[in-house]
């Protein structure tokens, strides 16, 4: 290289954001509490980077610190963010608008309440045009409107203008939350988790089409998740956090085929949409893959789980049917605009059987009417039509006593980690609740099947007399499967129960799940958004789309012969398709 | 094997935990004990608690404070006098001592004050948690009936009530002049409470064992919706207080015979400009009593809001 051509050589090389030695903290009671912790990150003009972490890992308050907007008492404490070599951490708020949309532009994690609802979404549209001035004159703004809208791949933008936000789908909402964001055509986009409240399908297209924009023009691209292998799919870059340092950043593949750092190394093992595909990359059958997990990846290996399931379950092919659901139906009336009344089929027509000591999971999307079986079968409401049998026996007709025969038969374990326990009844009165409703044993007995049960989901007993505040999701999560399994019952109905865990913790519970399968011969429906998490949990799939069952099959079949349009493009939706992976 | 662009953090730096650890406080805690870990450390905690507590002694024990009576050994020699030996304040207009008269009327105040806020938050308590956990056509008719209350202003109804009980004027009709009109705020805030809580999973939880929907309502519900209003029971005590003295003012009060703030204030109010201390001493002591609960409802009210704990 001769030493003309060495100055535009290192102009090339100057990174377009250079994070150094960042330090975030935030000022709370109990004095400072550092966030992020000697952040260092570099990303090159045009490239994709993406942070990956656990929920507090400091992965959103990394990027919300490289534009300054810090929630609440956050500030940055230490280190510079050069943004083309120059210190942006040290500007003052003036100076920063100007940045802030004309640089570097800014997509929101949640699309329902980053739309102001009073304003229709051209208004808010233009708004950002004029802050950010890429236009002025009415006609100008308003023409530019409708190009981000259409770019934005909303049809009909000129009409869409008028609307307001509740007039959009989440999915169009984030169309148009990216369309804002990249409106001023900044050097750099930063995205922070804009897909964690978005469907599956609907994730995978925005993501495509925020690709297809920044790669059209050159916008470098800063992509917030905790999915390893979403991440790994779409950055370069991957940069993984724990506890506000970054423990491992490189070239994607690299690090996914190659993890170094323990922490990493669990990530990979505990991330669904991996495990799922690499059990489909194999050639083999789960159960001769002879997978082990390593002292690192223990307990929270997916792979490794899915195999010890299978092992257990070879002979529960033949069991006897648990759940056996025969043209269930369940009608809503909705009050329609000027007292007309419409209906909506909730549950139409749907039909399964579970037997007994095995796994169906029912998949389906926001709005599939999967929640809706699970009320129906557990009777917290009754159907329109249809039968349901809980080991042959028809529930619709039960009432008072045999009714909460029924229910002890069968426990439900929810959602929301935080909304699933009653804050102000300490894990010992919680766990011991269903206990009191049956009137099992006496006080003596019903302490000992709490240690009992607080041992089987693997919490400490001191936990008894402690408040749920006090625990993670996760724990919580355990309390209530402890709760759930309290009466002992043959049936466990788990509605989206991991869902709103953080990867390893998921993983855990996941586990959890499976060896009290084993160890107590339950039967599970399973009912979740995530086909990956199916893979390594499920016997049985049926897949739901507006209230019906379109597929249904065992998980072998399903993956590795889906014959529904609709179930190949849930799987096409399985982030990771295109990384090679070694088993 | 590594390319060069591939970091990794030394161990020994990033040492990496087991996962989801339990890790809990040394001490117990839940929203009660929190909201008491809080309030502690807040002076105006400490400063509202105590002056709190020394207008309960007063109204209790009225006779540590003053042998003086307030209605008795009235000479008319000393009327509108100023302040002397054995009577800090000076004298009314009757000659009667004003600083008896302010501490034997504590306990009135008080007392319309607790009697008003116990029947406020019986109705309220009734109407919002059986309107906000049943809904429907309970909802409907439980909270219309709650508007209608609610648009009649309390004081007015309280002056119009007041005015045809005329021959019993006592503590107890004035408080139930008050407090009949007053509940609909705090049936408001529970029904909304309610509303929100309800909807949690530990709820339906319980109705997939087979709690009973009454037992739900009172074991699980209402527990976890009556924060914010203990918050506004502390402040609606010092509304109350204040009507107590409004309708004594305005001469539909209690009767001339009960020692009351109320009433001092409007019987000093014609010797404004020659002797206004007759005015302005019961005046202070009902600012000041007003003035604590009101205080102590906001502290209340921060600490059993963890969002507002967490701000500070």
């Amino acid at each position: 290289m001769s030493a003309t051509d060495a100055t535009p050589a290192k102009s090339a090389e100057t990174p377009l954001l250079e994070i150094k030695n960042l330090q975030v903290g935030f000022q709370t009671q109990r004095g400072m509490v550092t966030a992020v912790n000697g952040v260092n990150i570099t990303l090159m003009p045009g490239k994709t980077l993406a942070i990956v972490g656990e929920s507090g890992s400091g992965k959103s308050t990394t990027a919300h610190a490289i534009i300054n907007l810090l929630p609440g008492s956050g500030r940055i404490t230490g280190g510079e963010v050069l943004f083309e070599g120059r210190n942006i951490a040290a500007l003052d708020e003036g100076q920063m608008e100007k940045i802030r949309g004309r640089m570097i532009g800014f997509v929101p994690q949640d699309p329902m309440s980053n739309l102001n609802p009073v304003w229709s979404v051209g208004f808010q549209v233009e708004e950002a045009i004029r802050a950010n001035g890429i236009a002025t004159g009415k006609q100008d703004v308003k023409k530019r409107a409708i190009q981000v809208l259409s770019e934005a791949g909303l049809s009909d933008a000129d009409k869409r203008l008028k609307q307001f936000p509740h007039q959009f789908s989440g999915g169009m909402r984030q169309r148009v939350l990216i369309g804002m964001g990249l409106s001023s055509n900044p050097k750099l986009l930063i995205a922070d988790e804009p897909t964690s409240a978005l469907d599956v399908t609907v994730q995978r297209r925005i993501l495509d089409h925020l690709e297809k924009l920044t790669r059209e023009s050159g916008t470098a691209l800063v992509f917030i998740t905790h999915d390893l292998g979403l991440a790994a799919e779409r950055a370069e870059q991957l940069v993984v956090m724990y506890k506000g340092k970054v423990v491992e950043s490189g070239p994607s593949r690299e690090i996914l085929q190659n993890p170094v750092h323990p922490y990493t190394q669990r990530l990979v093992a505990a991330a669904p949409s991996l495990a799922s595909r690499r059990i489909q990359s194999a050639s083999k059958p789960l159960e001769d893959l002879g997978y082990e997990a390593t002292r690192v990846t223990e307990g929270v290996d997916l792979i490794a789980a899915a195999e010890s399931r299978v092992d257990a379950h070879a002979a529960a092919a033949t069991a006897p049917i648990a759940i056996a659901v025969k043209d269930l139906s369940k009608v809503y009336k909705i009050r329609g605009g000027k007292g007309s009344a419409s209906t909506l089929n909730a549950v139409d027509g749907v039909s399964f059987e579970i037997p007994r000591g095995t796994t169906m999971a029912l998949v389906g999307e926001s709005g599939s009417g999967k929640s809706t079986v699970a009320k129906l079968l557990l009777r917290l409401e009754d159907s329109t039509s249809g039968e349901i049998r809980i080991d042959g026996t028809d529930t619709a007709p039960l009432k008072g006593k045999s009714l909460l025969a029924l229910r002890r038969k069968m426990q439900p374990v929810f959602q929301d980690p935080y909304g699933s326990l009653d804050p102000l009844r300490n894990i010992g009165n919680t766990i011991a609740e269903p206990l009191g409703v049956f009137n099992v044993g006496d006080k003596k007995s019903r302490r000992a099947r709490v240690d009992e049960l607080l041992d089987q989901v693997a919490l400490p007993k001191s936990l008894v007399t402690r408040y749920p505040n006090e625990l993670s999701g996760g724990q919580r999560q355990r309390v209530a499967i402890a709760r759930a399994l309290a009466l002992k019952p043959e049936i466990v109905i788990l509605d989206e129960a991991v869902s709103a865990l953080d990867v390893l913790v998921q993983a855990q519970i996941l586990q959890l799940l499976s060896d009290l399968q084993a160890e107590l011969g339950l039967t599970y429906l399973f009912i979740t958004h995530d086909l990956a998490v199916v893979r390594v949990i499920a016997d049985n799939v049926s897949v739901m789309k507006s209230g019906r069952i379109v597929e249904a099959a065992t998980t072998d079949e399903v993956f590795g012969n889906p014959r529904e349009e609709y179930t190949k493009e849930l799987l096409d939706a399985i982030p990771g398709a295109n990384i090679p992976l070694g088993v | 094997m590594r390319s060069a662009g591939h970091f990794v953090a030394p161990l020994e730096e990033t040492p990496i935990a087991a996962i989801d650890d339990v890790k809990v406080a040394e001490k117990p805690s839940n929203l009660w004990i929190d909201a008491w870990r809080d309030a502690r450390r807040r002076p105006i905690f400490w400063i509202s608690g105590g002056l709190i507590l020394l207008v309960l002694v007063v109204a209790l024990f009225p006779w540590i404070f003053t042998q003086t009576p307030p209605n008795d050994q009235c000479f008319l020699s000393n009327s509108n006098g100023g302040p002397d030996s054995g009577h800090p304040l000076g004298y009314t207009k009757l000659g009667c001592d004003v600083y008896s008269r302010i501490i034997n009327g504590t306990s009135t105040s008080l007392s319309v004050g607790l009697l008003v806020i116990v029947l406020t938050t019986v109705l309220g308590v009734f109407f919002g948690a059986f309107a906000g956990f049943y809904g429907g056509w309970v909802d409907a008719t439980l909270s219309r009936l709650g508007d209608i209350f609610f648009s009649i202003p309390y004081i007015l109804a309280a002056v119009v009530i007041m005015s045809v009980l005329s021959q019993y004027r006592s503590i107890w009709t004035i408080s139930l002049a008050i407090g009949l009109f007053a509940w609909p705020s705090t049936a408001r805030v529970l029904r909304a409470e309610i509303l929100r809580v309800k909807q949690a999973d530990y709820i339906t939880a319980s109705e997939a064992l087979g709690v009973s929907k009454l037992k739900i309502l009172f074991r699980h519900v209402l527990p976890n919706s009556i924060a914010p209003v203990i918050a506004i029971t502390t402040i609606s005590l010092a509304g109350a207080i204040v009507a107590e003295a409004t309708l004594s003012f305005l001469g539909v009060g209690l009767g001339s015979d009960v020692m009351s703030w109320g009433n001092d204030i409007n019987r000093a109010q014609s010797d404004l400009r020659t002797n206004p201390m007759t005015l302005i001493y019961p005046s202070a002591a009902l600012s000041i009593t007003v003035f604590s609960f009101i205080l102590l409802g906001e502290v209340v009210r921060d600490a059993l809001d963890p969002k507002a704990r967490a701000l500070r």
